[in-house]
C-alpha cells in the first residue's frame, strides 16, 4: 500500500546539513496500523509527511499502491492528497469554521455538491461522535472533542490511508485510550490503512500490528509488534518497551532480595500458548521444587497474551537445575540477579 | 471675523462629507492593493506556500522606502505623478490619489503581520487535503487572519482621517481645508472647534466599527 525505497531526506540549514532521514525501506501492507515509534528528532514526522510530498525525498521513491507519487504533476499530487488523510498532533483545525465546516472543508476542495457535503459530513460526525458539536467552533471543544473533530476532517473525502503525526501527544491518558480506540475503529471498520508516528510505546502497544523503531534517521527495527515486544534487538527498542512494561524491578528492590534472600533470580518469559497451561507449577511440582514470583506481569499484544515474570527457587540444587532444563524447552529463561 | 453659522452650516457639512468620501475611497482601494501586496509578501516568504526571494525583496523594499516618508513631504512629492494620473493636484480626487499609495504600503504590512501570526498547521493540513495555494490564500489565510485584519484596518482608518486632514491643507479639501483656511488663517476658533469635534466623533466612530466587527469576527 505504502512502500518506502532507500528513501532520504537532507534539510540543508545555513551550512549544515541534516540527515532527517537515511535509506529508509518500509512496507505498510494493505489494512495495517503501523506504526513508526522514535524518540524526538528521530525523522519520524519527516518520515510521515513524505508519503503526502509535504516533504520532498532527496534520494529514493515513495510508492502509494503501484504509483510513484514523486513523478506526479502537481494537479495528480493534489488529487493524491485527497486520499490521504492526515491527522495532526494539534488538530489544525481551522478557527474561523466551525466543526461542521471544518470537516465539510475537504470536500469542498475535492467538488462535492453542497447536498453531498452535508450528507457525509452528518455521517462522519455520527460515525466519530460528535452529533451535537456540529455548530461549535474549535476553541469551545475539549482536545478529544477536536481530535475527533481532525479525525472525521481526514475521512471526509473517504481515503484509503490515514497518516496521523502524533495524533494522541496532545492528550490526556484518557482521551488518548478514547481516540486509539476510534483509530482502531476507522481501521477495522473502514478497512482503512493506518501509518502512524509517535513517542508513546503504548500507542503502539494498543493499536498497532507493526512497528518500525527510528533513530537517527534509521529505521533500527521493525517486525510485528508482537515479535519486537518480546524479543527485542536493540537498546533503543528495549528503553521504550520498558517505558509500557519494566521487565525488572528496581536495583533497590533486587539488592534487598539479595540481602535479606540471596536466592538466584530468574526471568521468565511466556508468549501465547505458554501462558495457557500451568507450566511452572506442573514442571516444580514434578521435582518437588517450590517457587516464588518475585515480579511480573502479564499483557494483550496484538490479541496475544505476553507474560514475564522474575522468579527465585526453593528446593535442592539438583532439582532446581532439572527444573530450569525443563522450562528451558517451554519457554524462555535467564538467570537475571 | 467670524463666520455667519446660518449660512457656514452646509459647507461644514460638506467638508465632513468629502473627508468621509476621502477616507472611504481610499480605505477602499488601499484595501484592495494592500491585501494583494500584504498577500503577496507573506506567500512568498521563505518557507512558505509559494517562496519566491526576488518578490519577497522587492515588495519589502518598496515597503520600507515609501512608509517612513512623513505623509505631507510625500504628497507633496508625489504630486507630478498626481498630475499625470488624475489631471489634476487640488480637490478631493486629486488627494485619493497619494492617499491610496500610502495606504496600500501600510496595509501591505498590517496584513503581512497578521498573516505570520496564523498558526503554520492549519496550513499544511489545507495542503494535506489537496487544497492549492490560490485556494489556500482565499479560504484559509484571509479568514483565519480576519478579525485582527479588521482591527489593523480600523487602526489604518484613523491614520487615513489623519491624512486627509493633511492631505485638505494642501488643496485637497474636506474638514482639513475647512479648519486651515477658516479656523487658521482667519482666527476663527469657532470652526477649528467644530472640525475638531467631528474629526473626533469620525475617528470615535470608526473604532467603534472596526470593534464591533472583529469582534463578531473573532467572537469574543
Amino acid at each position: 500500500m505504502i512502500q518506502f525505497k532507500n528513501v532520504s531526506k537532507t534539510f540543508a540549514v545555513g551550512k549544515r546539513e541534516i540527515h532527517a532521514v537515511q535509506d529508509v525501506s518500509l512496507q505498510v501492507n494493505q489494512g495495517d496500523i503501523f506504526g513508526v515509534i522514535g524518540f524526538s528528532g528521530a525523522g519520524k514526522s519527516t518520515l510521515l509527511r513524505l508519503v503526502n510530498q509535504l516533504e520532498y525525498p532527496t534520494k529514493g521513491s515513495i510508492y502509494i499502491r503501484d504509483t510513484d507519487i514523486s513523478k506526479l504533476s502537481a494537479r495528480e499530487l493534489r488529487k493524491q492528497r485527497s486520499q490521504i488523510g492526515m491527522v495532526f498532533q494539534n488538530f489544525n483545525l481551522l478557527t474561523s469554521r466551525n466543526v461542521f465546516g471544518n470537516i465539510a472543508y475537504p470536500l469542498k476542495v475535492a467538488g462535492y455538491k453542497k447536498q453531498a457535503i452535508k450528507e457525509r459530513v452528518n455521517e462522519l460526525l455520527t460515525f466519530v461522535g460528535l452529533t451535537d458539536k456540529a455548530n461549535d467552533y474549535p476553541e469551545q471543544l475539549s482536545g478529544g472533542q477536536k481530535q475527533r473533530v481532525g479525525i472525521a476532517r481526514a475521512l471526509a473525502s473517504s481515503p484509503e490511508i490515514l497518516i496521523c503525526d502524533e495524533a494522541t501527544s496532545a492528550l490526556d491518558p484518557e482521551t488518548t485510550e478514547d481516540i486509539l480506540r476510534l483509530l482502531k475503529k476507522v481501521n477495522r471498520e473502514l478497512g482503512v490503512t493506518i501509518l502512524l508516528i509517535t513517542h508513546e510505546m503504548r500507542v503502539i502497544q494498543s493499536i498497532c500490528d507493526k512497528v518500525a523503531v527510528m533513530e537517527n534517521g534509521r529505521v533500527i527495527e521493525t517486525g510485528e509488534v508482537f515479535d519486537v515486544f518480546t524479543n527485542p534487538q536493540q537498546l533503543t527498542t528495549r528503553r521504550f518497551i520498558q517505558s509500557v512494561q519494566k521487565d525488572l524491578p528496581s536495583e533497590s528492590i533486587l539488592k534487598e532480595w539479595q540481602k535479606t534472600n540471596g536466592g538466584k533470580l530468574y526471568q521468565v518469559i511466556f508468549k501465547g500458548s505458554a501462558t495457557v497451561d500451568p507450566i511452572l507449577s506442573t514442571i516444580t511440582k514434578q521435582y518437588d521444587v517450590d517457587f516464588n514470583i518475585v515480579y511480573g506481569s502479564v499483557q494483550e499484544l496484538q490479541e496475544k497474551l505476553f507474560g514475564n515474570m522474575i522468579i527465585s527457587f526453593v528446593g535442592s540444587e539438583q532439582n532446581t537445575k532439572k527444573v530450569l532444563g525443563e522450562l528451558e524447552k517451554r519457554v524462555e529463561i535467564k538467570e537475571v540477579y | 471675523m467670524n463666520v455667519d453659522w446660518i449660512t457656514f452650516w452646509p459647507r461644514v457639512v460638506d467638508a465632513t462629507a468629502e473627508t468621509i468620501f476621502m477616507v472611504a475611497s481610499t480605505l477602499f482601494f488601499g484595501t484592495i492593493f494592500g491585501l494583494t501586496i500584504g498577500l503577496l509578501l507573506y506567500v512568498s516568504r521563505t518557507n512558505n506556500i509559494l517562496e519566491n526571494k526576488v518578490i519577497f525583496n522587492l515588495l519589502n523594499f518598496i515597503i520600507n522606502l515609501i512608509r517612513p516618508i512623513p505623509f505631507i513631504i510625500f504628497l507633496v512629492a508625489v504630486s507630478p505623478l498626481t498630475r499625470q494620473v488624475i489631471g489634476t493636484t487640488i480637490g478631493t480626487v486629486a488627494a485619493i490619489f497619494p492617499m491610496t499609495i500610502v495606504a496600500s504600503f501600510s496595509i501591505a504590512r498590517v496584513v503581512e503581520n497578521n498573516l505570520v501570526g496564523i498558526d503554520s498547521g492549519v496550513i499544511e493540513a489545507a495542503q494535506a487535503m489537496g487544497a492549492g495555494s490560490i485556494r489556500i490564500i482565499i479560504t484559509v489565510l484571509i479568514p483565519e487572519a480576519l478579525g485582527p485584519l479588521i482591527l489593523g484596518l480600523t487602526f489604518m482608518t484613523i491614520s487615513l482621517i489623519d491624512f486627509s486632514a493633511v492631505a485638505g491643507t494642501v488643496g485637497g479639501g474636506g474638514l482639513g481645508h475647512l479648519a486651515m483656511t477658516y479656523g487658521y488663517q482667519r482666527f476663527d476658533t469657532s470652526v477649528m472647534t467644530v472640525t475638531v469635534i467631528i474629526l473626533i466623533i469620525l475617528v470615535q466612530s470608526a473604532q467603534w466599527l472596526g470593534n464591533t466587527i472583529s469582534r463578531k469576527i473573532m467572537r469574543r
